[in-house]
């Protein structure tokens, strides 16, 4: 058998010994099929003028309007669909997250992996960098960035990368300091690669494990965190309705006892984040040989 | 130890001074508070007038220079919305937020040890597995959504809590706070709460850990072929042992308490320095910014000293490490 093959059916064998994993694999796999095609599985588009009516504002759960459109989860304020509300705001979170997620990833391990590789005041220098941001706590690293530069798209990417490459740099490191002292690298070094070459062709792929339990668990902290900023109106802008916002809208109706605004956008904020969390964590507890 | 302490110092020093040059940068980039401020109705000549008041007319290398030279004597400018010092009104803020703070750390405390310590000697019970599956729900929630929920329970629906600002506050051995009264508490319990809940989370995982790695310890097997109690060796043995990363993450987690409550601070319109923060960021209060962002990053910067060298005098280890540096 091919030995890939062989490695990932392995790796499913070990996965799918816990049940709570994979179901929230397969609720995740659904969310993000959700996200990617919602424009296809909404049932209205929610920012088409055209088909939102003012007059269908607020109106609870599994209701219906005057010409037979039926609402799951109700309506918000501006007689929006919620369930199409969530799709595109799932989008939007899912779409911040997961970038933020890819170039924190990129960004930390160069820094991680260049620094055990070079050491010496490079390595000291970048680690202590990383030392020091990672005793702010990320909330505050985040709103220092939106605070000082202002709200946007782009600044919340920044803030959300920020906040997340020293944790891949810190695991990219030592994990590469554990490689460095294999036989390969010796081997590689003996065929005189370069430098670039040993570090991101030889050593990087054997750091993926850790660095990927990182970022499943970095990029469910990172949704969580947008919807948070764009919730407090730091975010992202009304252009780019992700859940937070949504969340925030409700918020203002809450006090009148129309609660599915705020609470349907929150659950799916919840389920996404928990279920990519219950999978980091099985990940996390696969890779870690103390527990075996 | 001198000379760890002496770097340490330094280091904070530098975090301080590149901290204000990107804050302070950043903020004069961004909008434009003459709009935010002047009737819309001023002439130029009225426009003019407020911006060489503000200093706003001179470059920003020159108002940076000014700014720190004022901040060395204390003074971090004047507000522009409230013409109040930027520093005196974050103080004014300032016990609101740090009871809240306490309040829910000491919640958070109460509830997160005994559950960690039962995950961790138990670890395969049902009721564990219980506590690690809601501690990754906790993980999961996010605060300001809870809070919302936690206002439409407890205070719309049941109608038992209030849901907004600060309560009655009383005087207990000349300390003024609303958590010694009972209206008090009663507005401080649902914000509290609602802050503590990722703390609750964090703090079970750890103390699970720890108790893990501990139990297998040759002292506990020793202390139990001595025959001692199951519980003097939870109690005594475990616990104890279990403190060390308690203390420095609670230390660290403080920080983070008071960080974190500016999202608490605005759901549940309580009058502390984050709501402050939230407010003056929509108005672009710049003062107040920069002077909010000083502060806590200041006492960031300071807590984690402190921390670090509790941890030297708690764990030997790292004090011998240090020495040898």
């Amino acid at each position: 058998m091919n030995p890939k093959i062989k490695k990932i059916k392995e790796f499913w064998k070990d996965f799918s010994s816990n049940k709570v994993a994979v179901v929230s694999l397969i609720v995740f796999m659904l969310i993000l099929f959700v996200a990617v095609f919602a424009p296809l599985v909404s049932p209205t588009n929610p920012y088409d003028l055209n088909t939102v009516s003012i007059m269908n504002s607020r109106l609870a759960p599994f209701s219906e309007d005057f010409s037979g459109n039926y609402f799951l989860l109700g309506t918000d304020g501006a007689g929006r669909d919620m369930v199409s509300a969530i799709f595109y705001g799932l989008r939007v979170s899912l779409g911040v997250g997961v970038l933020s997620g890819i170039f924190a990833l990129i960004i930390g391990s160069f820094f991680g992996i260049s620094a055990a590789f070079f050491g010496g005041k490079y390595e000291s220098v970048v680690m202590r960098i990383v030392d020091i941001q990672l005793s702010f706590p990320s909330i505050l690293v985040a709103l220092i960035i939106l605070a000082a530069f202002g709200k946007g798209v782009e600044k919340t990417i920044i803030a959300l990368i920020l906040v997340q490459w020293a944790y891949y740099a810190r695991t990219a490191r030592s994990s590469a300091l554990v490689e460095l002292n294999k036989e390969y690298v010796d081997a590689a070094r003996c065929l005189a690669f370069s430098n670039t070459r040993i570090m991101f062709k030889h050593i990087l792929p054997n750091c993926m494990a850790p660095l990927i339990v990182v970022g499943t668990l970095q990029t469910a902290h990172a949704i969580s965190l947008e919807a948070t900023l764009s919730f407090l109106g730091l975010g992202l802008p009304i252009t780019e309705p992700s859940l937070g916002l949504l969340i925030g809208n409700g918020f203002e109706y809450m006090y009148s006892g129309d609660y599915w605004i705020s609470i349907f956008p929150g659950v799916a904020l919840l389920i996404t984040v928990a279920s990519i969390n219950l999978v980091g964590d099985h990940l996390r507890d696969m890779f870690n040989p103390r527990l075996h | 130890m001198t000379p760890f302490i002496f770097t340490r110092l330094a280091q904070s020093v530098l975090v301080l001074f590149i901290m204000s040059l990107l804050v302070f940068g950043g903020v004069n980039l961004v909008g434009d508070p003459v709009e935010m401020l002047i009737n819309p109705e001023a002439d130029q000549a009225e426009v003019e007038r407020v911006i060489r008041e503000l200093g706003l007319d001179r470059p920003v290398t020159e108002q940076y220079w000014y700014f720190l030279v004022n901040a060395f004597k204390g003074d971090l400018g004047d507000s522009f919305i409230f013409g109040e010092p930027a520093l005196k009104l974050i103080i004014q803020r300032m016990p609101a937020t740090l009871e809240l703070a306490l309040f829910s750390l000491f919640i958070s405390l109460i509830i997160a040890i005994p559950l960690g310590i039962y995950a961790g000697y138990k670890p395969d019970s049902k009721t564990s597995k219980i506590i690690m599956g809601g501690s990754i729900l906790g993980f999961s929630m996010p605060t300001f959504w809870v809070g919302i929920i936690f206002i439409m329970i407890f205070a719309v629906h049941l109608g038992w809590l209030p849901s907004t600002g600060r309560g009655e506050i009383g005087t207990f051995l000349g300390i003024n706070s609303s958590l010694f009264t009972l209206n008090g508490l009663s507005h401080v319990f649902l914000p509290a709460l609602n802050l503590a809940l990722f703390k609750i989370s964090s703090v079970i995982r750890l103390t699970r850990a720890g108790t893990r790695e501990i139990i297998l310890q040759d002292y506990i097997t020793f202390a139990r072929s001595k025959g001692l109690s199951e519980k003097r060796i939870v109690l005594v043995h475990i616990l104890k042992n279990i403190l060390i990363p308690i203390v420095t993450v609670v230390g660290l987690e403080f920080g983070s308490l008071i960080a974190f409550s500016t999202v608490t601070e605005t759901v549940f319109a309580w009058p502390g320095m984050g709501k402050l923060i939230i407010d003056s960021i929509y108005n672009l209060d710049r003062p107040v910014i920069v002077a909010y962002l000083m502060i806590i990053v200041t006492f960031f910067v300071f807590l984690n000293l402190i921390v670090d060298i509790l941890y030297t005098f708690l764990d030997p280890r790292v004090r011998i490490k240090g020495d040898n540096q």
